[in-house]
């Protein structure tokens, strides 16, 4: 049994997400479990969205503000590209996300948020994590978040080379994703795995552990 | 076009909206989490020709090392940077905030704002929030008066000072300075002060690591060194741990092809600003 005293409310309903940065493109992934503690709801869970014809987003964390944070954003991001007339660039876009959350520094909304992607012009990949008051993290290699961070932090610093081809990448993140969440009893239960490149997207459903 | 949703002026400040339900959550036994930290090392001194300021780049959450290479020097104005320790958000939040104002004040004075008005206005804001901002900020910068260094605390305490050190590892920091720093070094001497002064915190203490970031302000001039050295260089990995493309088990696949079906480019001729009112 999962002594609720212990755990924070991040790890309330569980989940994993992941980016990596590859050669001219970026892959994001995540688990598909959504659950209340131990107990598991669904296996089909959506925990990326899609933001842009180049723009992912992946909002680990407690489900509930998840789908408030991204409305919100989704709000604000209709509101620029009606605005501007065009589509957002990623770090844009991520410091959008961090203003956002930096406004409520003190009564936070329990995510923290991941952002992978390709500049709409320059189609240079991008990736950045931040925590929950929205602290940006613009590494040149990989993200991760969720509740088995630190299983995905030492299966990224294994596996991660940089210049990975786009097919190449799907693997190296899928692995790294898939052996993280199976040392975590609340992440799991189905992967998908999106691998954005400047023509097109590509989206897989991995198969993985169901238990 | 103005409504309650998109208000013309948005609200100032900061929400509280979610105060109330964290505080019920943290009663029923769910602790708020732990934002982001920079246990960190950050320094600067007084050198001859201006100011010397450095830090290292570990920023981390609890125990982990959340970034392995992030920047804690920050931007206020040409002439004047910031080091920022503490909650990171809160360093690059205030930083930025402070960044602006003195960009309107510098344009509104029209000459380089005195590092003392950045200074007293990072100090004012964080009294106002009476230490809820952790933030702990030493300012540099080359006015028209000289160099100066600035060190102010998360309660808004200000000191002016020659040199300083401040994060968890300013007793390692400071113990350099207090037994090598001395009245008008020359720019080399200040900066293999200033880098030995961040390796004692990178090498003693566990809150700092990886590299040295060092940023030398002169008068109209500024070096940002970054990273000026890799203080730990990670091993190079001698196997690969590639996986042969088709391991993992595809269940379904999609591919959503991006379609430019039109491409329009609207040509914007500069028009003189209008300042007819």
């Amino acid at each position: 049994m999962i002594d609720t005293n212990f755990y924070s409310i991040l790890t309330y309903n569980g989940g994993a997400i992941i980016a990596m940065k590859g050669k001219n493109c970026v892959a994001i992934a995540a688990d598909r479990r959504f659950g209340i503690q131990a107990q598991t709801i669904s296996s089909n869970f959506q925990k990326i969205h899609r933001m842009g014809p180049h723009l992912y987003l992946g909002l680990p964390g407690l489900a509930t503000d998840s789908l408030t944070v991204l409305e919100r954003l989704k709000f604000r991001l209709n509101l620029y590209e009606l605005k501007e007339n065009r589509n957002m660039n990623p770090k844009t876009f991520a410091s959008m996300i961090s203003n956002l959350l930096y406004e409520k520094r003190f009564g936070p909304y329990f995510v923290e948020p991941i952002v992978a992607g390709l500049d709409p012009e320059t189609f240079e990949p991008f990736i950045c994590n931040m925590d929950l008051i929205g602290c940006l993290n613009l590494p040149n290699d990989f993200v991760v978040g969720g509740t088995c961070s630190e299983q995905l932090y030492g299966m990224c610093e294994a596996l991660f080379e940089p210049n990975l081809e786009a097919d190449d990448l799907f693997e190296t993140i899928s692995q790294a994703l898939v052996n993280a969440c199976d040392r975590d009893a609340i992440s799991g239960w189905g992967a998908i795995v999106h691998i954005i490149e400047k023509d097109n997207i590509t989206t897989r459903t991995v198969k993985t552990r169901m238990d | 076009m103005s409504s309650i949703l998109v208000p013309d002026i948005p609200a100032p400040g900061f929400s509280f909206d979610l105060c109330q339900r964290n505080s019920l959550l943290e009663k029923k036994g769910y602790p708020a989490p732990k934002a982001q930290k920079t246990g960190t090392t950050i320094v600067a001194i007084v050198y001859k020709d201006g100011v010397i300021l450095g830090a290292d780049t570990r920023a981390t959450e609890g125990n982990i090392v959340a970034d392995k290479l992030c920047s804690k020097i920050h931007y206020l104005a040409d002439n004047m940077y910031c080091c920022g320790a503490g909650t990171a958000a809160d360093t690059e939040a205030t930083t930025n905030m402070i960044s602006s104002q003195l960009e309107l004040h510098r344009l509104n004075t029209n000459r380089v704002v005195p590092v003392v008005t950045a200074a007293k206005m990072l100090s004012q804001m964080l009294f106002r929030y009476q230490g809820h901002i952790g933030a702990a900020l030493i300012v540099g910068g080359v006015d028209n008066a000289g160099p100066h260094v600035y060190c102010i605390y998360p309660h808004g305490s200000c000191d002016s000072l020659q040199y300083t050190t401040m994060g968890s590892g300013s007793l390692a920091a400071m113990s350099v300075f207090e037994s090598q720093w001395r009245p008008n070094m020359s720019e080399e001497e200040g900066k293999e002060l200033v880098a030995d002064a961040i390796r004692a915190g990178v090498f003693n203490d566990l809150g700092s690591g990886s590299s040295v970031d060092l940023c030398v302000i002169r008068k109209g001039s500024v070096d940002y060194l970054r990273p000026y050295e890799m203080s730990c260089k990670k091993g190079e990995k001698q196997g690969t741990y590639r996986y042969k493309r088709g391991t993992t088990a595809v269940l379904q696949k999609s591919v959503r092809p991006i379609i430019i079906e039109d491409e329009m480019i609207q040509r914007v001729d500069h028009e003189s600003m209008d300042t007819s009112s």
